[in-house]
Order: C-alpha cells, then sequence, then structure tokens
C-alpha cells in the first residue's frame, strides 16, 4: 500500500480530554490513510474509548483537532458524522432487538439519501434491498435474515452489528472491539470478514478502518498499523512487526 | 389464514352490524372508533417511538374544543377539522420538545403536567371554554349537502374517516419512517450513529400522534353535542395509555382491542349489567396487573406468543431427533 502520496481519510490533532482531575487523553494526534486498517491498543484506562468517542461527536474534546478527508469535524455530532461517511460499531451490542435482521441492515443505511419529506413516500426497503441481501449473504446470516434481532444468539448479534456498519458504504469504519465477547471460532471469520471488506469493497468505494481490540493476535493479523496507547498518549505507531519489536511496548504491554 | 378469518368477521361485524342496533348501540361502536382513532396516534408515540406520553387526553380536548368554539363562532366544521389537527400538530411539536432531554418516567411526568395544564384552562377560562358547564348544541356536520345528524349516518361517516386516519398511519408505517421510528424506540443512540435524524422522529412522533388525537377530539365534540372538561383529564390520558398497552403496544391493530376492553365493554356492562358495573374498574384493574406479569407485550401479541413457543418446540424435537439418529449411527457402527 502505498501511503506517501495520498490525503488522510482521518486526522486527528493534539486531541485532549479531561475527567477533572484525570487527563483521559492527553494530546493524541494519528493519520488514517485510505483503505488502511488502523488498530488501537493499549490497557484498560489508557484512553482509547475516550479518543474514540472524541472522533465519534460521542463526546467533546477539550482541545485539538479532527478532520475527515480535509473537512475540521472536530464539533461534528453523531448524526453529521454519519451523513459524512462514518460508520461504527459499539464496544457492547446495539441491534435494534425488535425488528428483523434485513430490516436492521435497511434501517442502516435508508437515511443517508434524500430528504426525510421524500422518504414519507418511499418504498419500505427504500430500495436497499439488494444490498441488505448481499451483505447477509456474505456474512453468512441468510438463515437467520427473517428473525428478529434480538432472538439471536450473542454472535449472530455481532455480526449483525458489524454489518449494519457497512450497509451505507462508508469512508471510515471504527470498530469498538469487534471480537468482544465473540467465541473464538468466530473471531477468524470476524477476521476474514474485515479483509474481505477492506479489500475488495463490496459497493465500490475503499473503507478504512479503525479498529479497537484487546485480542492480540487478531490485531497483529488484521492491521496494517498499529497505535499503542498508554495513560492517555500515544507510546508508539507502527506495522505488527515494528510494534511487536518495541521494547518500550512490550515492557508496557505485551511482555507479561 | 386464521388470521384472515378474524379480520373479515370483524369487518363484517363494523360494517353490517350497527344498522340492525338501537340508537345506543350505535352511539357506542362510534365511540369505539373514535377512541381507535384517538390511540392509534398514541401507539404511534408510545408503541412504534418509544416515547412516553400522558397527555394524550388533552390534545383529545384541543381537538373538541377547537371545533366546538369554532362552531359557536359561525365557522363550518370542515374548517375546524384542520384547524384543530393543526393546531394539535403544533402544540405536539412542542411537547415532543422535554422528550429530547428526558426520557422513560420524567417525561411521562412532563406531559402529565402538560396534560393538566390544558385541562385547567378548559375549566377555568369560561369565556373561551364555558368552564364547568361546559359547550353544549354542537352540531354534527353536514357532507355534499347530506345531514349526518341522525346516529347511523354519523356512525359512517366517522367509520369512513377513521379507515382514512388508519390508512394513512399504515402507509406512514410501512414507508422508512416507520423503521425509524421503530429504530428511535430500540436504541436511539445507535440510531443516531447511522444517520436517523432522532431529534426529528422524535418531535414528529408526537405530533402525529397528537393529530389523530385531535381528529379523535372533532369526532367526539360533534357526537356528543355536548363536551365539559372531564373526559379530557389526566385519568383519561392514563386510561388510553392502558389501552394502548392491553391492546399491545406497537401492534399497528392493538388500539382495535385496547379501546374494546377500555372503552366498550366497560360502558356496555353497565348498560346490560347495571349490579355489575361497579365491578367492572377493580376486575379491569386485576386483569391489567395480571396481564403486565404474564403478557406484557398485550393481547396482540398471543399469536405470536404461540407461535415462538411451537418454534420451540420444533426446533427441540429436530434437535432431539439429530441426537437420537447420531446415536443410532454409532451404535451401527460398533
Amino acid at each position: 500500500m502505498n501511503t506517501t502520496t495520498l490525503k488522510p481519510v482521518l486526522k486527528v490533532s493534539n486531541l485532549k480530554k479531561a475527567y477533572g482531575a484525570i487527563q483521559a487523553v492527553g494530546g493524541v494526534s494519528f493519520e488514517v490513510m485510505p483503505g488502511e486498517i488502523f488498530g488501537v491498543i493499549g490497557p484498560n484506562g489508557s484512553g482509547k474509548t475516550t479518543m474514540f468517542n472524541s472522533v465519534l461527536g460521542q463526546i467533546k474534546p477539550d482541545a485539538g483537532t479532527i478532520e475527515l478527508n480535509g473537512k475540521d469535524v472536530t464539533h461534528a455530532g453523531p448524526l453529521e458524522l454519519s451523513r459524512l461517511g462514518v460508520g461504527r460499531t459499539f464496544q457492547t451490542l446495539q441491534v435494534f432487538g425488535k425488528m428483523t435482521v434485513r430490516d436492521n441492515l435497511i434501517v442502516a443505511a435508508q437515511e443517508h439519501h434524500g430528504s426525510m419529506f421524500g422518504r414519507m413516500f418511499a418504498s419500505t426497503d427504500s430500495g436497499l434491498g439488494a444490498k441488505a441481501d448481499a451483505l447477509i449473504d456474505q456474512f453468512r446470516i441468510r438463515h437467520v435474515a427473517h428473525l428478529q434481532a434480538g432472538t439471536l444468539s450473542y454472535g449472530q448479534q455481532k455480526l449483525v452489528d458489524i454489518a449494519m456498519a457497512f450497509m451505507s458504504e462508508p469512508a471510515l469504519v471504527l470498530l469498538d472491539e469487534p471480537c468482544a465477547g465473540v467465541n473464538p471460532s468466530l473471531v477468524g471469520g470476524i477476521s476474514s470478514l474485515l479483509k474481505e471488506l477492506n479489500r475488495n469493497p463490496k459497493f465500490g468505494k475503499q473503507s478504512s478502518f479503525v479498529v479497537i481490540e484487546h485480542n492480540m493476535d487478531f490485531v497483529m493479523d488484521l492491521c496494517h498499523r498499529i497505535m499503542v496507547m498508554n495513560e492517555g498518549v500515544v507510546m508508539a505507531i507502527g506495522t505488527p512487526a515494528e510494534i511487536r519489536a518495541n521494547k518500550q511496548v512490550l515492557d508496557a504491554y505485551l511482555g507479561s | 389464514m386464521k388470521k384472515h378469518l378474524i379480520a373479515l368477521i370483524a369487518l363484517a361485524v363494523i360494517l353490517f352490524l350497527p344498522p340492525f342496533l338501537k340508537n345506543y348501540g350505535i352511539y357506542m361502536f362510534t365511540t369505539w372508533l373514535i377512541y381507535v382513532i384517538a390511540t392509534m396516534g398514541l401507539n404511534l408515540t408510545v408503541g412504534f417511538a418509544g416515547q412516553k406520553s400522558l397527555g394524550h387526553a388533552a390534545f383529545f380536548g384541543i381537538g373538541a374544543y377547537t371545533v366546538a368554539i369554532a362552531m359557536k363562532a359561525g365557522i363550518s366544521w370542515w374548517v375546524g377539522l384542520p384547524s384543530a389537527m393543526a393546531l394539535c400538530f403544533v402544540i405536539g411539536l412542542i411537547l415532543g420538545f422535554p422528550a429530547l432531554r428526558v426520557q422513560t418516567i420524567y417525561l411521562a411526568f412532563a406531559t402529565l403536567g402538560f396534560n393538566t395544564a390544558v385541562w385547567l384552562v378548559m375549566r377555568n377560562e369560561e369565556w373561551l371554554t364555558g368552564g364547568t358547564f361546559g359547550l353544549n348544541g354542537i352540531p354534527r356536520p353536514e357532507i355534499f349537502g347530506y345531514s349526518l345528524k341522525d346516529s347511523l349516518p354519523y356512525y359512517y361517516f366517522v367509520l369512513a374517516v377513521a379507515a382514512i386516519a388508519i390508512g394513512l398511519l399504515w402507509c406512514l408505517l410501512r414507508s422508512p419512517w416507520g423503521k425509524a421510528f421503530q429504530a428511535l424506540r430500540d436504541n436511539p443512540i445507535r440510531a443516531e450513529s447511522l444517520g436517523i435524524d432522532t431529534r426529528s422522529y422524535t418531535l414528529l412522533s408526537f405530533a402525529i400522534g397528537a393529530v389523530f388525537a385531535g381528529i379523535a377530539g372533532v369526532l367526539f365534540a360533534s357526537l356528543v353535542d355536548f363536551i365539559e372538561p372531564a373526559p379530557f383529564a389526566v385519568g383519561a390520558s392514563i386510561m388510553m395509555y392502558l389501552m394502548v398497552v392491553v391492546g399491545g403496544a406497537g401492534y399497528f391493530w392493538g388500539p382495535l382491542l385496547g379501546a374494546l376492553v377500555g372503552m366498550v365493554v366497560p360502558e356496555w356492562i353497565r348498560d346490560v349489567f347495571p349490579t355489575m358495573a361497579n365491578w367492572y374498574l377493580p376486575i379491569f384493574g386485576t386483569v391489567v396487573i395480571l396481564m403486565m406479569v404474564w403478557l406484557p407485550d398485550g393481547l396482540m401479541s398471543i399469536p405470536d406468543r404461540i407461535k415462538a413457543k411451537r418454534q420451540a418446540r420444533e426446533a427441540n424435537a429436530t434437535r432431539q431427533a439429530a441426537g437420537q439418529a447420531a446415536g443410532a449411527a454409532l451404535e451401527a457402527k460398533s
């Protein structure tokens, strides 16, 4: 991947956020390139989630800027970011329990085109049926597509949750612990799905991912570059091989 | 198939039974339809969009008083109806704003406060509303020069209005809006992260629900020809909420059953078994408590429950058969 001539999809500069006396994020800067899978690791309390939520407009940073494709989105809320092409998953399951799996996927993208008034007269699947079916097949959840999402097993809901983030053809997807609570046999499946979506974006556009994850094998295998956070600051950024070889990181995090 | 048969029988009863009834029976049917319209609106707010509203009867009253005051001033019913709808839409939109800040029980209390305020206006502002004496002599409308004064023509008129209102709501909930409302109900934070404008949908769920209550209020005023503040008090809002819950919140047809057991059955019992009438409310209350324990999703959820049980049984049987087959295969090998 040639990243030198490309402009970053996401550029975070000197991001800071404090809760009272605790500096949760203390000046974090990084860039995510088009098509890149960017991993974020670090021990609990290292500021990963605070950084994530700031980027996603869930909380307001104290200082710093966030740019999406060159546009300043430091103060954009979750709604605006979604419409600008940022998809996300949450640490905990967040599907719409009483809607079918297929409707979960459709509702995940229906608000990205046209006006609210126009949607009042749109067809029930907003013309997204084929796209939803393609993702259902890719995620191998065809056999449960007609069931209420809340009735599925945890692993299946996790797949629905991830698939929803890709329905709107996002330029950037932020995945918060995609493997949390998933049994080991499915971890490999999620990894290959994400690689597939990244290498060969089904709907034309190239997606970049930011992945927070504790499962080290998963991160090392999936990500192109990895950022290690510790106590609110960046300890290292580099390729998996570089991170593995970094003495400081080994001591602080991987070593034990 | 069974579902279609029940729907067909219900439709036949609604269409063809009233001509064989006395005035009181027709009155009961008309009242039922009016409450169906009102509670279908509340079901949108509560059942589909997941907002808590204990102020719905206020909109019912705003509709009723708007058309009554308009007609007192010599304005046509046909102007009164859209005026009431517009007024309810605007006030409903305003009532939605607290919902952007607070949720659950706090929102319920905010709407309850709103209902009390509206009720006080109806009771105290005698110059406008007639106070506790109310407003009487509210005429029924004419349609294409045809008078709806008699109870049967008025029943069919209300039925036509109900059919249009229910049809429009059906179309709305089948459109992407329906999914957006449900997404808002199931998980507002996730909904927003998917680009769903939860703010607008919250406000509109209140406003559209209020319009339905307004239409019902207009029809109610013309039905009873005399209105006073009592039917629009907080107690009525709570009863409407119960109707939605008992019928099945979030089930499109739930209000048909909810309004039946919440409105028509008690009235009918009072008429047919006067000695039992005193017992109805305690019994209804007990049934609601039992339902909340064993059937929290309301009467319309019964078919779903039966289906879920059958599916679980079938899945169990399949698993068992597979286990036995595997066991048999092992035995054959050894």
